[in-house]
């Protein structure tokens, strides 16, 4: 019998908001689940807590190098020979410590990779061959951000404006393919990344944010803030002026 | 550092949080220069779950499955996993937890460090009972494995430990074969404390589980009895769970004299003209107020106690009556008032609360002093019935009542790790 579950590839799948996606992806039987992870253990953590939930699911894991270029597109191959992607949700990151990285060039330096330069070679290594299949959704994990640069953290911030650029170019080549294109842009999560954060009463909770991602990604949606309301918040801080935003300790 | 307050909101407390999310890097994480404790969902009512100043480990990043064996019943999982998520996954197999409280809104881990217990005890004992083993992260990075069977000291001090022993990752549980989400049901009213004895007695044999609600302003002590047992009816539909939030905190409680007196005679006139038997999903009868999210909101900015006792039952009906007595006379009351029998049977835990006899449990709002001295009047009632006070709900009881009613501590403080502190056990004893 043919493989009919769709398959869903999650890179970065210990990250706390894929591994709740991947929680809502199983309740459906129909799919096959393959996660990507640095940390061999930590994913098989994951895809074990996945088979219980769902014991009539596929899942796989595969650890990989996230920063070496020709790794990733050995990875990526590896996964596309087994067959056609249905969705591609590209979701890894850490949070770097800004004043960590204005006083260590090391610390940009990773954290530009991990969050910026990573996630764009996966992206790019999976959308050749959609576009060849004409099929699939690529969902890449941005943040709000990446929206306009602020001094609590313009070194993250400038990774995932750098997802936010190449999406838009992405878009712009696929548009006239099947292939779709999702930027999401999630605001402070309650996940691990930001457990030292002290606004713990601002932050969304990683259940809420999944779920705007699946749906999201569902209707291919070209770019999701998670929760909805960090479209206007992001909309207002993009557009006051110099002299107003210089002003702000934010 | 962040403000965290327990479930009764007496007071917000400033913590350095720490998640944890990785089980096997918890050794790691909680070898800290200061002194923690694991926290959950919260949901203790008093100071067990706090630890001002210091640090809690919150655990609910531990959320993962770990096995399930669908024909033996048999599951292992992390130590943040909710109890709401383990049933809803395996209701769908035929398993359900063989006890649960009346909130499925906690963690595993604090199910275990609180033993706690739920209508079925009579039966079925507290969650600990169904514990076959579990993992224990202490602050030095020792793991110990322990189970009724292997290493029994460090369980029994472990299950019902407030997180005192070490910070709990894994639990394995052997749950209850269910046919269906459904119970069977009965609510009756009773008029007085003799009723409700003889409810509870004739009940225990053929009902797993009992409980009722006890009116503890009116005189005489009348209630509604509940009892249920599962049923294998499935011609039901799954009811839609709808969640309603308080949204805010009202300025004042809105349990209140003004307010109390009424809402409890319109309770009970209601239920006991719905008494009768019926069919109930497992959750509603349960848990009917996880679907009113917040509602610890209700008694205002200054919060509540919660005050549970349970005295042997030679001496029960005396003790509930005189109970009763002090609470209506101080003219304080309680509307989330429950009352129930345990069964005979002896927890495993060194520091589990349940013992037999009969239990008590009363929401205060929180008036300060005038609510301090109504319980000490009623510690007195315990003290002299040689009851004692769940330590889940305690924010304030004094510590020769504590030392009284535990009798195994001297053995159970063997055990204790020594970088965890939470404010219970500073105050009860002593660091």
């Amino acid at each position: 019998m043919q493989n009919t579950k769709k398959r869903i590839v999650i890179i970065g799948a210990t990250s706390a908001i894929a591994e709740h996606c991947a929680r809502l992806w199983v309740k459906d039987t129909h799919v096959e689940l393959i996660l990507v992870g640095r940390n061999a253990q930590k994913t098989e953590n994951v895809a074990t807590d996945l088979r219980v939930r769902n014991p009539q699911t596929l899942i796989s894991v595969i650890k990989a190098d996230f920063i070496n270029a020709l790794a990733i597109q050995q990875c990526v191959d590896s996964i596309v020979a087994g067959g056609v992607v249905d969705t591609v949700l590209i979701a890894h990151g850490s949070l770097p410590d800004q004043t960590l990285c204005e006083q260590d060039l090391s610390a940009v330096n990773e954290a530009l990779q991990v969050n910026g330069i990573s996630p764009v070679l996966f992206a790019e290594a999976f959308a050749g061959t959609m576009q060849k299949a004409n099929l699939g959704t690529l969902a890449i994990i941005g943040s709000v951000a990446g929206d306009r640069g602020r001094k609590s953290n313009y070194i993250y911030g400038s990774a995932k404006g750098l997802v936010t650029r190449y999406t838009q170019g992405l878009q712009h080549r696929l548009a006239n393919t099947a292939v779709k294109v999702v930027l999401i842009k999630p605001g402070p999560t309650e996940t691990p990344m930001t457990s030292h954060l002290k606004q713990q009463g601002g932050l969304a909770p990683v259940e809420v944010v999944a779920k705007i991602i699946v749906e999201g990604i569902n209707t291919a949606k070209p770019v999701i803030y998670a929760p909805a309301k960090w479209a206007l918040i992001m909309m207002v801080i993009r557009h006051l002026p110099r002299f107003v935003f210089n002003k702000l300790n934010i | 550092m962040v403000a965290v307050s327990s479930w009764g909101r007496i007071g917000r407390f400033e913590h350095e949080v720490i998640l944890l999310s990785d089980r096997g890097n918890v050794a790691t994480q909680i070898k800290s220069q200061r002194l923690g404790i694991a926290h959950g969902m919260g949901r203790s009512y008093g100071d067990v779950c706090l630890n001002p100043n210091g640090v809690i480990w919150k655990t609910t990043g531990l959320d993962r499955f770990i096995s399930f064996d669908k024909n033996t019943g048999l599951l292992v999982c992390e130590a943040g996993v909710l109890l709401r998520d383990i049933q809803r996954i395996t209701i769908q197999h035929g398993w359900l937890l063989p006890v649960t409280p009346g909130t499925q809104l906690i963690t595993v881990g604090g199910a275990v460090a609180n033993d706690v217990h739920g209508k079925n005890h009579h039966g079925f004992g507290c969650f600990g009972d169904h514990v076959q083993s579990l993992k224990l992260i202490r602050s030095d990075g020792s793991i110990i494995e322990c189970g009724p069977d292997f290493l029994p000291d460090w369980f029994a001090a472990t299950v019902g430990g407030m997180g005192l022993t070490g910070v709990i990752t894994e639990v394995e549980i052997q749950l209850r074969r269910v046919t269906a989400p459904w119970l069977s049901t009965e609510t009756l009213a009773y008029d007085n404390l003799d009723e409700f004895f003889y409810l509870a007695d004739t009940s225990e044999s053929d009902w797993e589980h009992t409980v009722s609600w006890i009116d503890c302003v009116a005189k005489g002590g009348r209630g509604i009895f509940m009892r249920g047992n599962p049923t294998d009816s499935n011609e039901l539909y799954e009811p839609k769970s709808k969640n309603f939030s308080i949204p805010f905190v009202p300025p004042l409680s809105l349990i209140n004299k003004l307010t109390l007196s009424p809402f409890n005679t319109a309770y009970f006139n209601l239920k006991k003209y719905r008494t009768g038997k019926r069919i109930n999903h497992y959750e509603a009868f349960f848990y009917p107020l996880d679907n009113l999210l917040e509602w610890n909101r209700m008694y205002g900015p200054r919060g509540f106690y919660q005050y549970q006792s349970v005295v042997p039952r030679a001496v029960g009906y005396d003790a509930m009556q005189a109970m009763l007595k002090e609470i209506s006379q101080s003219g304080e009351g309680s509307f989330l008032a429950v009352l129930k029998t345990f069964g005979n049977r002896e927890a495993r835990g060194m520091m589990s609360f349940p013992q037999p006899g009969v239990t008590l449990a009363l929401d205060f709002s929180n008036k300060g002093g005038k609510t301090l001295t109504l319980f000490k009047r009623l510690d007195s009632i315990v003290r002299e019935a040689g009851g004692r006070i769940y330590l889940a709900k305690d924010a304030r009881m004094p510590r020769d009542l504590f030392e009284a009613g535990y009798p195994c501590l001297a053995e159970f403080l063997k055990y204790r790790d020594p970088r965890i502190s939470s404010a219970l056990s500073r105050r009860l004893i002593g660091y």
